[in-house]
Protein backbone atom coordinates (compact mmCIF):
# COMPACT_ATOMS: atom_id res chain seq x y z
CA UNK A 1 0.00 0.00 0.00
CA UNK A 2 2.77 2.37 0.55
CA UNK A 3 4.59 1.58 -2.28
CA UNK A 4 1.72 2.62 -4.26
CA UNK A 5 1.73 6.16 -2.87
CA UNK A 6 5.32 6.07 -3.65
CA UNK A 7 4.29 4.90 -6.90
CA UNK A 8 2.28 7.42 -7.45
CA UNK A 9 4.32 10.42 -6.06
CA UNK A 10 7.01 9.85 -7.65
CA UNK A 11 4.60 9.92 -11.25
CA UNK A 12 3.65 13.18 -9.85
CA UNK A 13 7.21 14.51 -9.49
CA UNK A 14 8.41 12.91 -12.85
CA UNK A 15 5.29 14.80 -14.31
CA UNK A 16 6.41 17.66 -12.58
CA UNK A 17 10.12 17.70 -13.47
CA UNK A 18 9.01 17.55 -17.26
CA UNK A 19 6.56 20.66 -17.14
CA UNK A 20 8.64 22.62 -14.53
CA UNK A 21 7.26 25.76 -15.87
CA UNK A 22 3.82 24.93 -15.38
CA UNK A 23 4.32 24.19 -12.07
CA UNK A 24 5.71 27.20 -10.75
CA UNK A 25 3.45 28.84 -12.38
CA UNK A 26 0.56 27.04 -10.77
CA UNK A 27 2.44 27.38 -7.33
CA UNK A 28 2.93 31.25 -7.75
CA UNK A 29 -0.47 31.75 -8.67
CA UNK A 30 -1.57 29.97 -5.45
CA UNK A 31 1.05 31.76 -3.40
CA UNK A 32 0.59 35.17 -4.08
CA UNK A 33 -3.31 34.38 -3.67
CA UNK A 34 -2.84 33.03 -0.53
CA UNK A 35 -0.21 35.96 0.48
CA UNK A 36 -3.04 38.85 0.30
CA UNK A 37 -5.19 38.01 2.76
CA UNK A 38 -1.91 36.50 4.88
CA UNK A 39 -0.87 40.41 4.69
CA UNK A 40 -4.27 41.67 5.44
CA UNK A 41 -4.39 39.73 7.96
CA UNK A 42 -0.33 40.85 9.91
CA UNK A 43 -1.41 44.55 8.82
CA UNK A 44 -4.30 43.72 11.28
CA UNK A 45 -2.43 41.68 13.86
CA UNK A 46 -0.08 44.89 14.10
CA UNK A 47 -2.67 47.82 13.97
CA UNK A 48 -4.15 45.62 17.49
CA UNK A 49 -0.84 45.19 18.76
CA UNK A 50 -0.24 48.68 18.55
CA UNK A 51 -4.27 49.86 19.62
CA UNK A 52 -4.02 47.42 22.45
CA UNK A 53 -0.47 49.52 23.56
CA UNK A 54 -1.85 52.72 23.28
CA UNK A 55 -1.01 55.07 26.08
CA UNK A 56 -3.62 57.52 26.20
CA UNK A 57 -6.83 55.54 28.22
CA UNK A 58 -9.97 56.74 27.90
CA UNK A 59 -11.48 58.89 30.88
CA UNK A 60 -15.02 59.05 32.40
CA UNK A 61 -15.77 62.48 33.64
CA UNK A 62 -18.55 62.63 36.11
CA UNK A 63 -20.33 65.40 36.58
CA UNK A 64 -22.09 66.00 39.96
CA UNK A 65 -25.54 67.66 40.07
CA UNK A 66 -25.31 71.70 40.70
CA UNK A 67 -27.51 70.56 44.41
CA UNK A 68 -25.52 68.01 45.15
CA UNK A 69 -24.76 67.96 48.94
CA UNK A 70 -21.08 67.81 50.84
CA UNK A 71 -21.98 64.67 51.79
CA UNK A 72 -23.12 63.13 48.77
CA UNK A 73 -19.88 64.31 47.25
CA UNK A 74 -18.07 62.84 50.26
CA UNK A 75 -20.29 59.89 49.47
CA UNK A 76 -19.08 59.55 45.80
CA UNK A 77 -15.42 60.08 46.70
CA UNK A 78 -15.47 56.89 49.49
CA UNK A 79 -17.15 54.64 46.46
CA UNK A 80 -14.72 55.60 43.97
CA UNK A 81 -11.82 54.88 46.62
CA UNK A 82 -13.27 51.30 46.66
CA UNK A 83 -14.30 50.40 43.39
CA UNK A 84 -12.48 47.56 41.70
CA UNK A 85 -13.04 49.27 38.42
CA UNK A 86 -11.51 52.47 38.99
CA UNK A 87 -7.92 52.67 38.73
CA UNK A 88 -7.82 56.47 40.10
CA UNK A 89 -9.45 59.85 40.08
CA UNK A 90 -9.03 63.50 40.68
CA UNK A 91 -11.83 65.44 42.16
CA UNK A 92 -12.28 69.04 40.36
CA UNK A 93 -14.26 71.46 42.50
CA UNK A 94 -16.43 73.37 41.40
CA UNK A 95 -14.83 76.56 42.36
CA UNK A 96 -11.13 75.15 41.10
CA UNK A 97 -12.67 75.02 37.25
CA UNK A 98 -14.37 78.38 37.39
CA UNK A 99 -10.83 79.10 38.38
CA UNK A 100 -9.50 77.18 35.40
CA UNK A 101 -12.20 78.66 33.30
CA UNK A 102 -11.48 82.18 34.12
CA UNK A 103 -7.58 81.69 33.93
CA UNK A 104 -8.10 80.17 30.26
CA UNK A 105 -7.86 83.08 27.70
CA UNK A 106 -10.01 81.40 25.03
CA UNK A 107 -13.09 81.12 28.14
CA UNK A 108 -12.19 84.21 29.85
CA UNK A 109 -14.50 85.88 27.71
CA UNK A 110 -17.22 83.73 28.20
CA UNK A 111 -16.61 83.42 32.09
CA UNK A 112 -16.98 87.11 32.10
CA UNK A 113 -20.28 86.94 30.36
CA UNK A 114 -21.69 84.68 33.30
CA UNK A 115 -22.70 85.61 36.13
CA UNK A 116 -22.22 83.10 39.02
CA UNK A 117 -20.08 79.74 38.19
CA UNK A 118 -21.97 77.59 36.22
CA UNK A 119 -19.71 74.15 36.73
CA UNK A 120 -20.98 71.67 38.50
CA UNK A 121 -18.58 69.94 41.18
CA UNK A 122 -16.44 67.47 38.87
CA UNK A 123 -14.38 63.56 38.96
CA UNK A 124 -12.04 62.88 36.63
CA UNK A 125 -11.92 58.70 36.66
CA UNK A 126 -9.05 56.80 35.31
CA UNK A 127 -10.53 53.11 34.57
CA UNK A 128 -9.24 49.84 34.74
CA UNK A 129 -10.08 47.96 31.92
CA UNK A 130 -9.44 50.65 29.72
CA UNK A 131 -9.47 48.67 26.58
CA UNK A 132 -12.64 46.72 26.84
CA UNK A 133 -15.49 48.71 25.59
CA UNK A 134 -18.09 46.67 27.31
CA UNK A 135 -16.77 47.06 31.11
CA UNK A 136 -16.73 50.73 30.38
CA UNK A 137 -19.91 50.85 29.45
CA UNK A 138 -20.81 48.65 32.76
CA UNK A 139 -19.26 51.36 34.46
CA UNK A 140 -20.21 54.36 33.05
CA UNK A 141 -23.86 53.01 33.49
CA UNK A 142 -23.24 51.63 37.01
CA UNK A 143 -21.63 55.57 38.20
CA UNK A 144 -24.43 57.43 36.51
CA UNK A 145 -26.99 55.82 39.15
CA UNK A 146 -25.32 57.19 42.05
CA UNK A 147 -26.93 59.46 44.25
CA UNK A 148 -25.97 62.74 43.51
CA UNK A 149 -24.60 62.53 40.03
CA UNK A 150 -26.09 64.30 37.13
CA UNK A 151 -24.11 62.80 34.19
CA UNK A 152 -20.82 60.36 33.96
CA UNK A 153 -19.31 60.78 30.30
CA UNK A 154 -17.39 58.23 28.65
CA UNK A 155 -15.07 60.28 26.86
CA UNK A 156 -13.54 56.86 24.96
CA UNK A 157 -15.90 56.68 21.55
CA UNK A 158 -12.50 56.52 19.87
CA UNK A 159 -11.93 53.38 21.28
CA UNK A 160 -15.03 51.57 20.25
CA UNK A 161 -14.69 52.71 17.26
CA UNK A 162 -10.93 51.49 17.03
CA UNK A 163 -12.58 47.83 18.05
CA UNK A 164 -15.24 48.13 15.97
CA UNK A 165 -12.72 49.18 13.00
CA UNK A 166 -10.66 46.84 13.85
CA UNK A 167 -13.45 43.71 14.05
CA UNK A 168 -14.67 44.68 10.95
CA UNK A 169 -10.71 44.52 9.56
CA UNK A 170 -11.06 41.01 11.40
CA UNK A 171 -14.29 39.75 9.74
CA UNK A 172 -12.77 41.19 5.76
CA UNK A 173 -9.76 39.33 6.27
CA UNK A 174 -12.37 36.33 7.06
CA UNK A 175 -14.49 37.20 3.80
CA UNK A 176 -11.46 37.61 1.68
CA UNK A 177 -9.81 34.31 2.67
CA UNK A 178 -13.04 32.66 1.97
CA UNK A 179 -13.75 34.52 -2.18
CA UNK A 180 -9.92 33.78 -2.41
CA UNK A 181 -10.30 30.24 -1.55
CA UNK A 182 -13.00 29.32 -3.52
CA UNK A 183 -11.35 31.18 -6.44
CA UNK A 184 -8.42 28.65 -5.45
CA UNK A 185 -10.71 26.02 -5.78
CA UNK A 186 -11.56 26.33 -9.07
CA UNK A 187 -8.15 27.31 -10.23
CA UNK A 188 -6.84 24.18 -8.89
CA UNK A 189 -9.13 22.03 -9.88
CA UNK A 190 -9.21 23.30 -14.01
CA UNK A 191 -5.44 22.31 -13.31
CA UNK A 192 -6.05 19.09 -12.13
CA UNK A 193 -8.99 18.87 -15.28
CA UNK A 194 -6.24 19.49 -17.92
CA UNK A 195 -3.66 16.84 -16.41
CA UNK A 196 -6.66 14.22 -16.37
CA UNK A 197 -7.49 15.47 -20.13
CA UNK A 198 -3.64 15.02 -20.94
CA UNK A 199 -3.94 11.07 -19.18
CA UNK A 200 -7.09 11.21 -20.83
CA UNK A 201 -5.51 7.62 -22.51
CA UNK A 202 -3.88 5.96 -19.51
CA UNK A 203 -7.65 6.74 -17.59
CA UNK A 204 -9.36 4.60 -20.19
CA UNK A 205 -6.87 1.84 -20.35
CA UNK A 206 -5.87 1.02 -16.44
CA UNK A 207 -9.90 0.93 -16.49
CA UNK A 208 -10.17 -1.44 -19.08
CA UNK A 209 -7.45 -3.75 -17.56
CA UNK A 210 -8.58 -3.89 -14.14
CA UNK A 211 -7.48 -0.36 -12.19
CA UNK A 212 -9.56 1.00 -9.37
CA UNK A 213 -10.69 4.28 -9.15
CA UNK A 214 -8.90 4.80 -6.14
CA UNK A 215 -5.99 3.85 -8.23
CA UNK A 216 -6.46 6.52 -10.77
CA UNK A 217 -7.67 9.11 -8.32
CA UNK A 218 -4.44 9.07 -6.43
CA UNK A 219 -1.86 10.51 -8.90
CA UNK A 220 -4.32 13.29 -9.14
CA UNK A 221 -4.54 14.15 -5.22
CA UNK A 222 -1.28 14.10 -4.93
CA UNK A 223 -0.52 16.46 -7.55
CA UNK A 224 -3.18 18.92 -5.95
CA UNK A 225 -2.10 18.85 -2.45
CA UNK A 226 1.64 19.23 -3.41
CA UNK A 227 0.29 22.43 -5.54
CA UNK A 228 -1.21 23.39 -2.58
CA UNK A 229 1.98 22.77 0.28
CA UNK A 230 4.20 24.78 -2.99
CA UNK A 231 1.63 27.43 -2.92
CA UNK A 232 1.60 27.65 0.80
CA UNK A 233 5.15 28.03 1.23
CA UNK A 234 5.23 30.57 -1.80
CA UNK A 235 2.60 32.57 0.00
CA UNK A 236 4.68 32.36 3.49
CA UNK A 237 7.90 33.81 1.66
CA UNK A 238 5.89 36.09 -0.07
CA UNK A 239 4.40 37.71 3.13
CA UNK A 240 8.26 37.18 5.02
CA UNK A 241 9.18 39.46 2.04
CA UNK A 242 6.20 42.04 2.26
CA UNK A 243 6.78 42.87 6.16
CA UNK A 244 10.58 43.25 5.50
CA UNK A 245 9.87 45.40 3.13
CA UNK A 246 7.57 47.50 4.81
CA UNK A 247 9.86 47.62 7.73
CA UNK A 248 12.62 49.35 5.89
CA UNK A 249 10.17 52.47 5.80
CA UNK A 250 8.08 51.34 9.21
CA UNK A 251 12.00 51.63 11.23
CA UNK A 252 12.03 55.08 9.71
CA UNK A 253 8.94 56.58 10.70
CA UNK A 254 8.71 55.20 14.37
CA UNK A 255 12.49 56.28 14.72
CA UNK A 256 10.92 59.65 14.10
CA UNK A 257 8.21 58.87 16.98
CA UNK A 258 10.89 57.68 19.70
CA UNK A 259 8.86 54.38 19.03
CA UNK A 260 10.55 50.90 18.15
CA UNK A 261 7.27 49.71 16.62
CA UNK A 262 7.94 47.07 13.59
CA UNK A 263 5.83 44.95 12.52
CA UNK A 264 5.82 41.46 13.28
CA UNK A 265 4.86 38.14 11.39
CA UNK A 266 3.69 35.37 14.03
CA UNK A 267 5.68 32.98 11.98
CA UNK A 268 4.55 29.60 13.33
CA UNK A 269 1.26 30.10 13.32
CA UNK A 270 1.13 31.47 9.78
CA UNK A 271 3.19 28.71 8.45
CA UNK A 272 0.92 26.19 9.91
CA UNK A 273 -2.05 28.22 8.87
CA UNK A 274 -1.42 29.03 5.21
CA UNK A 275 0.38 25.48 4.44
CA UNK A 276 -2.26 23.15 5.64
CA UNK A 277 -5.10 24.95 4.33
CA UNK A 278 -3.42 25.39 1.15
CA UNK A 279 -2.82 21.67 0.78
CA UNK A 280 -5.69 20.72 1.94
CA UNK A 281 -7.70 23.41 -0.67
CA UNK A 282 -5.45 21.84 -3.27
CA UNK A 283 -6.83 17.89 -2.28
CA UNK A 284 -10.06 18.73 -1.90
CA UNK A 285 -9.91 20.53 -5.88
CA UNK A 286 -8.06 18.05 -7.22
CA UNK A 287 -10.82 15.48 -5.44
CA UNK A 288 -14.13 17.27 -6.71
CA UNK A 289 -11.80 17.71 -10.16
CA UNK A 290 -11.37 14.00 -10.42
CA UNK A 291 -14.43 12.57 -9.61
CA UNK A 292 -16.13 14.51 -12.14
CA UNK A 293 -13.98 13.65 -14.75
CA UNK A 294 -14.06 10.26 -14.23
CA UNK A 295 -17.99 9.33 -14.35
CA UNK A 296 -17.09 11.14 -17.54
CA UNK A 297 -15.36 8.44 -18.67
CA UNK A 298 -16.84 6.08 -17.39
CA UNK A 299 -16.46 2.79 -20.07
CA UNK A 300 -19.23 0.31 -18.44
CA UNK B 1 -14.32 -21.92 -17.08
CA UNK B 2 -16.35 -19.35 -19.36
CA UNK B 3 -20.16 -20.25 -19.98
CA UNK B 4 -22.33 -17.90 -21.84
CA UNK B 5 -26.31 -18.89 -21.04
CA UNK B 6 -28.61 -17.59 -24.22
CA UNK B 7 -26.58 -14.10 -23.71
CA UNK B 8 -27.90 -11.39 -25.52
CA UNK B 9 -26.39 -7.50 -26.04
CA UNK B 10 -28.64 -5.24 -27.66
CA UNK B 11 -26.72 -1.73 -27.73
CA UNK B 12 -28.66 1.76 -27.51
CA UNK B 13 -29.82 2.60 -30.55
CA UNK B 14 -31.49 -0.52 -31.21
CA UNK B 15 -28.49 -2.73 -33.11
CA UNK B 16 -28.25 -6.28 -31.53
CA UNK B 17 -24.87 -7.52 -31.68
CA UNK B 18 -25.27 -10.86 -29.86
CA UNK B 19 -28.05 -13.10 -30.04
CA UNK B 20 -29.71 -15.85 -27.73
CA UNK B 21 -25.67 -17.05 -27.08
CA UNK B 22 -24.68 -20.40 -25.63
CA UNK B 23 -21.33 -21.80 -25.42
CA UNK B 24 -18.66 -23.08 -22.58
CA UNK B 25 -14.99 -22.70 -22.80
CA UNK B 26 -12.51 -25.11 -20.86
CA UNK B 27 -9.97 -24.00 -18.70
CA UNK B 28 -6.54 -24.05 -20.83
CA UNK B 29 -8.45 -24.06 -24.25
CA UNK B 30 -7.17 -22.14 -27.11
CA UNK B 31 -10.35 -20.83 -29.21
CA UNK B 32 -10.66 -18.66 -32.01
CA UNK B 33 -13.87 -16.35 -32.41
CA UNK B 34 -14.27 -15.56 -36.24
CA UNK B 35 -16.53 -13.78 -38.12
CA UNK B 36 -17.07 -10.43 -40.68
CA UNK B 37 -16.60 -7.49 -39.03
CA UNK B 38 -19.47 -6.62 -37.26
CA UNK B 39 -20.38 -10.00 -36.61
CA UNK B 40 -20.24 -9.67 -32.95
CA UNK B 41 -16.54 -11.10 -32.23
CA UNK B 42 -15.30 -7.70 -29.72
CA UNK B 43 -18.86 -7.41 -28.11
CA UNK B 44 -18.61 -10.94 -27.22
CA UNK B 45 -14.48 -10.52 -25.84
CA UNK B 46 -15.45 -7.59 -23.78
CA UNK B 47 -18.61 -9.37 -22.22
CA UNK B 48 -16.02 -11.97 -20.84
CA UNK B 49 -13.57 -9.45 -19.84
CA UNK B 50 -16.20 -7.15 -18.26
CA UNK B 51 -15.74 -4.43 -19.98
CA UNK B 52 -19.67 -4.52 -21.55
CA UNK B 53 -22.50 -5.89 -19.50
CA UNK B 54 -25.05 -8.35 -21.01
CA UNK B 55 -28.32 -6.76 -21.91
CA UNK B 56 -29.78 -10.87 -21.47
CA UNK B 57 -28.58 -14.58 -20.21
CA UNK B 58 -25.69 -14.56 -18.18
CA UNK B 59 -22.39 -14.93 -18.36
CA UNK B 60 -20.10 -16.98 -15.80
CA UNK B 61 -16.31 -16.55 -15.61
CA UNK B 62 -15.36 -19.46 -13.13
CA UNK B 63 -18.37 -20.11 -11.04
CA UNK B 64 -19.17 -15.87 -10.75
CA UNK B 65 -22.13 -14.55 -12.85
CA UNK B 66 -20.48 -11.59 -13.99
CA UNK B 67 -23.79 -9.50 -15.08
CA UNK B 68 -25.02 -9.08 -11.53
CA UNK B 69 -21.29 -8.15 -10.40
CA UNK B 70 -20.95 -4.76 -8.65
CA UNK B 71 -19.34 -1.89 -10.40
CA UNK B 72 -16.77 -1.60 -7.66
CA UNK B 73 -15.88 -5.49 -8.10
CA UNK B 74 -15.48 -5.50 -11.72
CA UNK B 75 -11.79 -4.09 -11.61
CA UNK B 76 -11.18 -6.94 -10.01
CA UNK B 77 -12.85 -9.34 -12.27
CA UNK B 78 -10.46 -8.06 -14.83
CA UNK B 79 -7.60 -8.69 -13.72
CA UNK B 80 -8.45 -11.77 -14.20
CA UNK B 81 -7.89 -11.41 -18.02
CA UNK B 82 -4.86 -10.19 -20.11
CA UNK B 83 -6.02 -8.21 -23.21
CA UNK B 84 -4.72 -7.37 -26.42
CA UNK B 85 -6.98 -5.15 -28.01
CA UNK B 86 -7.51 -4.09 -31.34
CA UNK B 87 -5.86 -0.78 -31.58
CA UNK B 88 -2.99 -1.58 -28.84
CA UNK B 89 -3.57 0.75 -26.63
CA UNK B 90 -0.20 1.85 -25.78
CA UNK B 91 0.47 4.68 -24.07
CA UNK B 92 3.47 7.09 -26.26
CA UNK B 93 4.34 9.23 -23.54
CA UNK B 94 6.41 6.44 -21.93
CA UNK B 95 8.81 3.79 -22.50
CA UNK B 96 8.28 0.16 -23.35
CA UNK B 97 9.40 -0.87 -19.90
CA UNK B 98 6.76 1.69 -18.22
CA UNK B 99 4.31 0.45 -20.70
CA UNK B 100 4.59 -3.29 -19.79
CA UNK B 101 4.75 -1.90 -15.96
CA UNK B 102 1.19 -0.40 -15.76
CA UNK B 103 -0.95 -3.95 -15.39
CA UNK B 104 1.60 -4.48 -12.07
CA UNK B 105 1.54 -1.59 -10.42
CA UNK B 106 -2.66 -1.33 -10.84
CA UNK B 107 -1.88 -5.24 -9.38
CA UNK B 108 0.40 -3.32 -6.52
CA UNK B 109 3.44 -5.11 -7.54
CA UNK B 110 6.27 -2.76 -7.24
CA UNK B 111 10.02 -2.27 -7.53
CA UNK B 112 12.38 -4.99 -8.41
CA UNK B 113 9.71 -7.74 -8.41
CA UNK B 114 8.05 -5.77 -11.21
CA UNK B 115 11.17 -4.92 -12.61
CA UNK B 116 11.86 -8.62 -12.78
CA UNK B 117 8.68 -9.50 -14.00
CA UNK B 118 8.50 -6.65 -16.52
CA UNK B 119 11.59 -7.72 -18.42
CA UNK B 120 10.50 -12.16 -18.25
CA UNK B 121 6.83 -10.95 -20.27
CA UNK B 122 9.51 -8.51 -22.76
CA UNK B 123 11.88 -11.44 -22.86
CA UNK B 124 8.95 -13.64 -23.76
CA UNK B 125 7.94 -11.06 -26.89
CA UNK B 126 11.22 -10.86 -27.98
CA UNK B 127 11.79 -6.98 -26.71
CA UNK B 128 13.90 -7.42 -23.95
CA UNK B 129 16.95 -4.86 -25.57
CA UNK B 130 14.60 -2.18 -26.43
CA UNK B 131 12.99 -1.75 -22.91
CA UNK B 132 14.36 2.08 -22.64
CA UNK B 133 12.27 3.14 -26.57
CA UNK B 134 9.34 4.61 -26.75
CA UNK B 135 6.61 3.01 -28.55
CA UNK B 136 6.14 5.16 -31.46
CA UNK B 137 10.10 4.02 -32.62
CA UNK B 138 8.88 0.47 -32.49
CA UNK B 139 7.28 -1.40 -35.63
CA UNK B 140 3.68 -2.43 -36.00
CA UNK B 141 4.87 -5.88 -35.36
CA UNK B 142 6.74 -4.92 -32.41
CA UNK B 143 4.24 -2.62 -31.00
CA UNK B 144 1.94 -5.87 -31.22
CA UNK B 145 4.26 -7.60 -29.27
CA UNK B 146 4.59 -4.89 -26.74
CA UNK B 147 0.64 -5.49 -26.41
CA UNK B 148 0.95 -8.70 -25.89
CA UNK B 149 3.42 -8.19 -23.55
CA UNK B 150 1.33 -5.91 -21.36
CA UNK B 151 -1.12 -8.73 -21.21
CA UNK B 152 0.72 -11.28 -19.78
CA UNK B 153 2.77 -9.42 -17.16
CA UNK B 154 0.56 -10.18 -14.82
CA UNK B 155 0.48 -13.96 -15.89
CA UNK B 156 -3.53 -13.91 -16.22
CA UNK B 157 -5.21 -17.01 -16.32
CA UNK B 158 -7.25 -15.69 -19.71
CA UNK B 159 -6.04 -14.17 -22.30
CA UNK B 160 -7.75 -12.27 -24.57
CA UNK B 161 -6.71 -11.00 -28.01
CA UNK B 162 -8.94 -8.93 -30.27
CA UNK B 163 -7.90 -8.84 -34.41
CA UNK B 164 -3.75 -9.32 -33.18
CA UNK B 165 -3.09 -10.40 -36.57
CA UNK B 166 -4.65 -7.56 -38.30
CA UNK B 167 -2.39 -5.57 -40.39
CA UNK B 168 0.77 -8.04 -39.97
CA UNK B 169 2.57 -9.75 -42.74
CA UNK B 170 2.12 -12.76 -42.91
CA UNK B 171 5.36 -14.28 -41.68
CA UNK B 172 4.59 -11.62 -38.62
CA UNK B 173 0.90 -13.14 -38.15
CA UNK B 174 2.93 -16.73 -38.09
CA UNK B 175 5.42 -15.81 -35.17
CA UNK B 176 2.46 -14.01 -33.15
CA UNK B 177 0.60 -16.92 -33.15
CA UNK B 178 3.26 -19.19 -32.11
CA UNK B 179 3.20 -16.54 -29.24
CA UNK B 180 0.36 -16.98 -28.28
CA UNK B 181 0.39 -20.73 -28.87
CA UNK B 182 3.11 -21.10 -26.19
CA UNK B 183 0.86 -19.24 -23.52
CA UNK B 184 -1.70 -21.95 -24.70
CA UNK B 185 0.91 -24.51 -23.62
CA UNK B 186 1.63 -23.33 -20.46
CA UNK B 187 -2.09 -23.75 -19.56
CA UNK B 188 -3.35 -20.32 -20.28
CA UNK B 189 -6.59 -20.06 -21.62
CA UNK B 190 -6.35 -18.19 -24.61
CA UNK B 191 -9.32 -16.18 -27.17
CA UNK B 192 -8.58 -15.17 -29.84
CA UNK B 193 -10.76 -12.75 -32.19
CA UNK B 194 -9.68 -13.13 -36.39
CA UNK B 195 -11.97 -11.41 -39.05
CA UNK B 196 -12.37 -14.40 -41.27
CA UNK B 197 -11.46 -18.32 -40.89
CA UNK B 198 -7.27 -18.17 -42.13
CA UNK B 199 -4.70 -19.90 -42.40
CA UNK B 200 -3.75 -18.68 -38.26
CA UNK B 201 -6.09 -22.25 -37.45
CA UNK B 202 -4.58 -25.65 -37.43
CA UNK B 203 -8.02 -28.40 -37.94
CA UNK B 204 -7.42 -29.43 -34.54
CA UNK B 205 -8.12 -26.09 -32.91
CA UNK B 206 -11.91 -24.91 -31.46
CA UNK B 207 -13.56 -22.05 -33.78
CA UNK B 208 -16.84 -19.90 -32.51
CA UNK B 209 -18.01 -18.55 -36.09
CA UNK B 210 -19.94 -16.16 -35.45
CA UNK B 211 -22.68 -14.58 -38.40
CA UNK B 212 -24.73 -11.87 -37.02
CA UNK B 213 -24.70 -12.30 -33.71
CA UNK B 214 -25.30 -15.80 -33.90
CA UNK B 215 -23.44 -19.03 -33.70
CA UNK B 216 -22.78 -20.76 -37.00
Amino acid sequence: MIAQHKLALAQVLTRARRAPLAWLMMVAVIGVTLALPAMLYVALENAQRLAGGLATAPQISLFMAMDASQEQVADVEARLKNHAGVASWRFVSRDEAWKNMQADADLADVAAGLEKNPLPDAFIIDPREHDNPAALDTLQQELQQWPGVERAQLDAVWVKRLHGLLALGNKLVILIAALLGFALLIITGNSIRLQIANQHEEIQLSRLIGATDRFIRRPFLYAGTLYGIGGGIAALLTVLAATWFFNESVTEITALYASDFRLTVPLADMALTLITGSALLGWLASRFAVNRALSGIESY
Amino acid sequence: MIKFDRVGKLYPGGHEALNNLSFEIAQGELVFVTGHSGAGKSTLLKLIAGLERATSGTVLIGHQNISQLRRAALPFLRRKFGMVFQDHKLLYDRNVFDNVALPLHINGVVGQEAAKRVRAALDKVGLLGRERAMPVTLSGGEQQRLAIARAVVSRPEILIADEPMANLDDSYATDLMRLFRSFHQVGVTVLIATHARGGEQSGSDRVLHLTQGKLA
